[in-house]
C-alpha cells in the first residue's frame, strides 16, 4: 500500500469499465468484418501480435490505408499506428444503398511485450494487413546457459 | 424484402441467412457500401487478407456472390489477438437491370471495388420537348 494513488485508481477503474462495456450494446455484426465502421467505435486498427525467440511480430488490419499515408513510430516499448483512412468519394445525385465502411483518422498506441531494438524494425503491408516486424533487444531474449558436470 | 437484397434498411434482423448458416467453416460477412449512379453500382468491399488470384466474384440468376478464401498466418506463437481471418462471402441480389456482362472488379490494398454498369435500357434518357 505503500504507493498507492488515488488518481491512478481511478484512471484504472475507467479504463477497466471501458473495456467491460466495449463492443457491448448493439450486437449486430458479431463477427468483426466491419473495419472502421460507425458500429465499432474506437480500436482501429485491429491488431495481433505474435512472437518467436527473436522477434515480435505485429498484424494490423487496415484496408484501404495508404501504407504512404500511415505513420508508424516507436517511443521505449510503445508503437503508435496512424494514418488516415480516405472517405469514399461522394457524388452528387447518387443514391446510397449500403454504407457499412467507415472513414476517418485514427491513431492507436500499443505497449510492446518486451523490449525492442529501435533500428530494427521492419514494416511491410500487403492487402490490407500491416505487419510490423520488430527485434528484440539482445538482453530481451532468452539466454542459453550451459551446465556444466562437476 | 428479399434477405440479400441490395438495399437493407432493416439492419438488426436476427433471422440466420443463407451465409451463416452454410456450412461449419467459418465465414466472415465483408461490410460493403453499395453505391448507385446513374452509370451504374458500385460495390465497395473490405476484405483485408484476400489475395487477387483467389478472389471470385460472379453473377449467377441475379445473384452476385463475393467470396474469397483467406490463408495468411503469423509468424511465430500467438500472444494476443483481436481478430481473426476466415474466408469472406456475402451474397447479395441485383437487378436485372444491370449489365454483368461489363462488370469490373479491382482489388487494392485489401478493398474491392466493384463496377457494374447500367444496361443501356436503364439508364435515365431525357426527352427533348419542342416548343411548337
Amino acid at each position: 500500500m505503500a504507493n498507492w494513488d488515488v488518481f491512478r485508481e481511478l484512471d484504472n477503474l475507467r479504463r477497466e469499465i471501458d473495456e467491460a462495456f466495449r463492443g457491448a450494446g448493439i450486437h449486430r455484426r458479431p463477427l468483426a468484418s466491419a473495419f472502421l465502421s460507425p458500429v465499432t467505435s474506437r480500436r482501429f486498427p485491429l491488431v495481433n501480435f505474435s512472437e518467436d525467440e527473436g522477434h515480435v511480430y505485429i498484424d494490423a488490419l487496415v484496408p484501404g490505408v495508404d501504407p504512404k499515408d500511415t505513420d508508424l513510430t516507436v517511443l521505449r516499448n510503445a508503437i503508435t499506428i496512424s494514418g488516415e483512412r480516405k472517405p469514399f468519394i461522394e457524388k452528387r445525385g447518387q443514391i446510397v444503398h449500403r454504407s457499412e465502411l467507415g472513414s476517418g483518422k485514427f491513431s492507436r498506441t500499443l505497449e510492446l511485450p518486451t523490449d525492442i531494438n529501435p533500428d530494427k524494425i521492419k514494416a511491410e503491408y500487403r492487402d490490407g494487413i500491416l505487419r510490423v516486424i520488430l527485434a528484440k533487444a539482445e538482453h530481451a531474449k532468452p539466454k542459453k546457459i550451459e551446465i556444466k558436470l562437476s | 424484402m428479399a434477405t440479400n437484397s441490395l438495399t437493407e434498411w432493416n439492419d438488426d434482423r436476427t433471422i440466420p441467412n443463407r451465409e451463416e448458416t452454410r456450412s461449419s467453416e467459418k465465414f466472415i460477412k465483408p461490410a460493403v457500401n453499395i453505391i448507385e449512379t446513374e452509370e451504374g453500382l458500385t460495390l465497395t468491399a473490405d476484405v483485408p487478407g484476400a489475395a487477387k488470384d483467389a478472389l471470385e466474384v460472379n453473377v449467377e440468376k441475379g445473384i452476385l456472390t463475393i467470396s474469397a478464401p483467406v490463408t495468411r498466418s503469423m509468424p511465430g506463437n500467438p500472444t494476443y489477438s483481436e481478430f481473426e481471418l476466415a474466408s469472406y462471402y456475402r451474397q447479395f441480389s441485383i437487378p436485372e437491370s444491370l449489365d454483368h456482362e461489363k462488370a469490373k472488379a479491382d482489388l487494392f490494398n485489401g478493398i474491392l471495388t466493384l463496377r457494374v454498369p447500367k444496361a443501356e435500357v436503364a439508364k435515365p434518357r431525357k426527352i427533348e420537348i419542342t416548343v411548337s
